[in-house]
Order: C-alpha cells, then structure tokens, then sequence
C-alpha cells in the first residue's frame, strides 16, 4: 500500500475534506437559522405573556 | 410536519456513512491503474448520481404543484435543487482533484461527461436568480416549478447524450457490461451511493422543517401584531385565518424561500 500521506494521498485527503466542509458549513448555516427561529420564538412567547395594559 | 423521522434517518445516515469509509479505506482494493487517488471515486460518484437524481426528483415535485396548485410542493422541490446545486459544487470540485491526480490536468474541456455535467450545474443556477427576481409568491411557486421540470428533464436527456458520445478519459461507471468494478469495489460503491443519498434526504427534511418553522413563526408574529392592533383600536379578537384587511392572511409568503 502507497504511503497515504505523500502523493495521491494528498488528493484524496484533498477530496474528503471538500466533501467534509461543505457539509459541515451548510448544517452550521442550517444551525444558525434555527437558532435564529428559537430566539424569535422566545421574542414572541414573551410578547403572548406580557401583561394587557 | 417536515421533521418527522428526522431522528432515525440521521441515525441511518450516520451509519451508514461510518459503514462506507470503512470499506473505503479499510476494504476496498487499490486500484492497479490508479492507485490510492482511485478512493476519491467512492466520494465522487455517489455525490455525482444523488445530485443528478435530486433535480429529477425536484422536477417530479414540481410536477406536483403544478398538478395540486399545493405550494408546499414547490418548497420541496426548491429545497431539492438547493441541496443538488451543493452537491453539485463538490461534484466540480473533487472531480478536478481526481482529474489533477490522474490525468495531471484539472479540467479537460474536450470531455463530455465533465462539461454536460458543468452545463447542468450552471443551468441549474439560473434558478435561483429566476425565483427570487418574481415577488408574487404565486408567480414565483409557478415559474419556479415550470423551470424545474424543464431542467429535469433535460438531466436523463444529458445522460444517455454523454453515453452515446465518444469517450475520452472520464471512466464509465455504469456500462452495459456493467462497469468492469470487481465485486469489493461495486458492494464499497453501493454502501456510499447509499450513505449520500441518506444524507441528501436528511438535510432535505432537515432544510424543509427549518424552513417551514420559519414560515410558521411569520404567521404567528403577523397574526400577534394585527391582534394587538384592533385590541387597541378597541375591536374583537381576529377571526381565524383572517388578515390585516379582513382577508386571509396574505402578506406574509407561505413558504420563507428567502429566509
């Protein structure tokens, strides 16, 4: 077996990490917007709670 | 709604994912011609058919609704392309670093599989400025759903058009003869043809409850202001599904497309 680190390794690791990122950025944009949603979720469940003038 | 079975698919798609990079690196065969550059294939191709099954599937949704006049159809269908389209960037992208590392070029223009593929991927671009230049959300959903189909269909056309033509370097994977792949290649290719589409459907479902807690949280800060307006201009409560003007609630979009 080639030595994985040197070579075509470094493309194949190259390869993977591409794959790898792309995912990972698009769960974390995904994650932001729902957290998004929480935070206005609270807004408006604070807003349902206040007390009528 | 969108989230139900979310739970046990990322649990599948976590298996089956852990499943397939161990065939890869711990299973499959060095590839005699290739090397070690050849396990870029197993992430290459599976993103490859799950992107170009996701525009068809996405046409088929918006098929759908045009059929139904349903717009959460077009929210899937949009979802979809989107996912595609993401799939599609990685497709480009490691399918130069295998072509820089066996052909020693990242890019040959004179072969077929890597520009059709390009042309599909920059077509299904358009869609995104298409659907965001119309405000109407009607319009949109409609015009959106039409471009989906025809792009779709144009995908299986492009396929059997790239079968049919002369091939340079790019390798057939899927032949009448069946590939050439010995039985330790083609069961690592099935687990990670497997693992990616898994993967596209939880993001799918993951986008879409995402998307549609959005349009929900909307509908409900709309319906609390207006509530709160005619509580101080001292009328009754809102009746159900009724908007600003009396109507239903209309201003705000069904589906956050943009959110």
């Amino acid at each position: 077996m080639p030595d994985p680190v040197s070579g075509a390794g470094a493309y194949v690791a190259a390869a993977y990490i591409v794959f790898v990122t792309l995912i990972v950025v698009y769960v974390a944009i995904i994650g932001t917007k729902v957290a998004r949603i929480e935070r206005e979720l609270e807004s408006l469940a604070r807003l349902v709670e206040e007390p009528e003038p | 709604m969108y989230g139900s079975g979310l739970r046990p698919l990322s649990i599948a798609t976590a298996v089956a994912t852990a499943a397939a990079a161990v065939l890869i690196f711990f299973y499959a065969p060095i590839e005699a011609d290739q090397g070690f550059s050849q396990k870029i294939f197993y992430v290459h191709v599976p993103m490859a058919i799950v992107a170009l099954l996701g525009f068809v599937a996405a046409g088929l949704m918006a098929i759908k609704h045009l059929r139904s006049r349903d717009r959460s159809w077009d929210l899937r269908s949009y979802v979809a392309i989107h996912l595609s389209i993401i799939l599609g960037v990685g497709v480009l992208v490691t399918g130069s670093i295998w072509a820089k590392a066996s052909w020693g070029h990242w890019w040959r223009w004179e072969e077929p599989v890597l520009v059709s593929f390009l042309i599909v991927f920059l077509l299904y671009c358009v869609y995104f400025p298409l659907r965001f230049s119309i405000e109407d959300p009607d319009r949109q959903a409609r015009y959106s759903s039409v471009f989906a189909i025809t792009a779709g269909a144009f995908v299986p056309l492009n396929f059997v058009a790239v079968r049919l033509a002369e091939q340079v370097l790019h390798p057939r994977v899927f032949s009448q003869t069946g590939g050439d792949l010995p039985g330790e290649m083609f069961l690592t290719l099935m687990v990670s043809l497997l693992a990616m589409a898994l993967l596209f459907v939880t993001l799918w479902k993951l986008e879409l409850s995402a998307k549609h807690a959005a349009q929900q949280l909307k509908r409900l800060r709309a319906r609390l202001e207006l509530q709160s307006e005619r509580r101080a201009e001292g009328r009754g409560p809102v009746p159900a599904g009724a908007g600003a003007d009396g109507g239903a609630v209309a201003t705000v979009p069904a589906h956050p497309t943009s959110a």
